[in-house]
């Protein structure tokens, strides 16, 4: 491998959105309102965060919030998150996850599911794929996202 | 112990082609191993002697009349007589084999503590403790309502001598300490605190898995009472360790597990346990990877510590005077007497993200929390880079490091 195709590996794994959304983390809030949250942990790497929902009654998904810390690509893909499912149904969003994880651990190869969701920007977490050690930091906050969702469950963990 | 055949530090440069695994590109790149405090690759020595004896000598030991089990009995004990003398210990019945220093401190928690511990007893340790130096505490302050309590440490890194001090009364039943710091490289002065606790009455563990690999150590000449270590951070394999332990005190210690090897007689009323150090040794052991532990031992003392440690020290004095020239860099762990270890940051760079970038370019460091989450917590971080010397690296291993560090500036720029 030369050194260019060493630094197109590192580019596809440390992409702008990634980097940008690492710098500066979209919803990084805590919601004192919150109906549901979870607390996901990466007992690996020490990547700990917590997500906050507001759910209305009609079961949709007003606000969403996280905080926390880890890498860039854990901090990245919370971001990516909170702006991907505010305003869907909570079943649309559990959808997303089952979606988002089923790509990045190769279980499925397309993100196309839920309908009428655009998941596209999340094609920049692939990077990842090609790094077995890293693909937990990614799947963390979906993980969380899905556990908020579950009544049994407050804490994910990626183990 | 034996002559080493190397007369200067400068000759090591060769002890490089002894370690198969450092000859090999990972990622493109030719591989720069900076993980020896996780775990150190192993020479040809020690492969060959493990090797060896799978192919021609395997059989279980202490058990058979045949020639087989002869042969392994001999080479399995060898290596606890090489391992007395690595350590100084004065009887090879002081040598209990465990399979590493995690269980060796965890018999020390449960043979010798638990018995001893009533409520308000206490075990102190320090803040730069591994998880292994921690837990084991925990549990059994736990199970016997003992209270386990926590010298601190300073900004350099270094545990805070006078608050040591104060913190060991006659409630103190064992002091656990490290020799070495796996996180941050602080090397305790030992001598001195062994003495102070000593004085008191107090019971001294020396969890000494960072401490064998880099520098000689005599268990009858530091004074403490109970030394563990492992093998695979010493260049021998993994699922390998000693306990050291005063004769007096394993002799009064109650067997930490029940099987065979550890008994002279069994009926369903009563079991007369074997002598030290099988007291200890329940169950068929790791053969194989104790042989390569005592081939581990030959290697390292024909190396020659006092070389080691020479070379080990010049080549982190070097790596410390580049790193600190790297823009955004922050050392962890400064302390005056410092191991071949050192801990750092990246400007902002979580150190997963440095480690991967890093990996990127063949170069193998530890990132997190080292197994010391505390020490962590003291600086306030949730982890840091790590590159850790072993006898086998270069000062070519320190400048790939350091390009390598420029690049990820470059991917955060």
């Amino acid at each position: 491998m030369n050194a260019s195709h060493d630094n197109s590996e590192l580019q596809e794994l440390y992409r702008d959105l990634i980097l940008d959304h690492a710098r500066k983390p979209r919803n990084f809030k805590r919601l004192d309102n919150a109906t549901h949250t979870a607390q996901g942990i990466n007992p690996l790497c020490g990547d700990k965060l917590r997500l906050y929902l507001c759910v209305d009654p009609n079961d949709r998904i007003i606000e969403v919030g996280f905080e926390g810390s880890g890498c860039a690509i854990s901090m990245a893909s919370a971001s990516l998150l909170t702006e991907t499912v505010e305003d869907l149904s909570v079943e649309d969003a559990d959808a997303c996850f089952g979606a988002v994880t089923g790509r990045l651990t190769r279980q499925s190869t397309d993100i196309a599911a839920p309908r009428n969701v655009d998941l596209t920007k999340l094609k920049a977490l692939d990077g990842v794929r090609e790094h077995p050690s890293r693909i937990k930091c990614a799947t963390l906050a979906w993980h969380a996202l899905h556990a908020a969702l579950d009544p049994s469950q407050s804490i994910a963990t990626t183990e | 112990m034996s002559q080493p055949r190397l007369n200067s530090p400068t000759d090591i440069a060769t002890c490089r082609d002894d370690f198969p695994a450092l000859h090999q590109e990972v990622n493109g790149h030719a591989l720069v191993y900076l993980d020896s405090a996780a775990s150190a690759q192993q020479p040809t020595t020690v492969i060959d002697a493990v090797a060896r004896y799978q192919r021609e000598d395997h059989a279980n030991v202490h058990r058979g009349v045949h020639t087989l089990s002869h042969r392994a009995t001999e080479l399995y004990e060898g290596a606890r007589d090489k391992l007395r003398d690595f350590v100084n210990a004065s009887s090879r019945t002081e040598i209990v084999l465990t399979s590493g220093t995690t269980e060796s401190i965890n018999l020390v928690a449960q043979s010798y503590c638990r018995p001893l511990l009533q409520p308000g007893d206490q075990v102190l340790i320090t803040w730069l403790e591994h998880h292994s130096n921690i837990v084991p505490w925990q549990l059994v302050c736990e199970q016997t309502g003992a209270e386990l309590i926590v010298a601190p440490v300073n900004d350099r890194g270094e545990v805070e001598r006078d608050q040591l001090r104060d913190l060991m009364t006659e409630r103190v039943k064992l002091l656990g300490i490290g020799h070495v710091s796996n996180a941050l490289g602080t090397i305790n002065p030992l001598s001195e605190i062994i003495a102070e606790a000593k004085n008191l009455g107090i019971t001294v563990l020396v969890d000494g898995a960072q401490g064998v690999p880099h520098m000689t150590v005599d268990v009858q000449a530091l004074g403490c009472d109970f030394y563990a270590f492992s093998g695979h951070k010493m260049y021998g394999p993994t699922g390998t360790g000693v306990l050291w332990g005063r004769e007096a005190l394993l002799e009064e210690m109650p067997p930490y597990k029940g099987g065979g090897d550890m008994i002279l007689e069994v009926s369903f009323d009563h079991t007369v346990f074997n002598e030290l150090p099988y007291k200890f040794e329940a169950g068929t052991p790791n053969i194989a990877g104790t042989i390569g532990f005592g081939a581990a031992v030959d290697y390292l003392q024909s190396v020659g510590l006092e070389n080691i440690h020479e070379h080990e020290k010049s080549l982190h004095d070097y790596m410390v005077h580049k790193l600190v020239d790297v823009d955004g860099i922050r050392l962890i762990g400064t302390a005056a007497d410092q191991a071949s270890v050192q801990s750092f940051l990246l400007n902002d760079i979580h150190p997963h993200d440095l480690g991967t970038i890093l990996d990127h370019q063949g170069v193998a460091v530890r990132t997190g929390h080292h197994c010391a989450m505390p020490v962590m917590q003291r600086f306030g971080l949730p982890g840091t880079t790590r590159a850790s010397l072993g006898l086998y690296n270069s000062s070519d291993d320190i400048d790939r490091l350091i390009s390598a560090l420029e690049k990820a500036r470059q991917v955060f720029a």
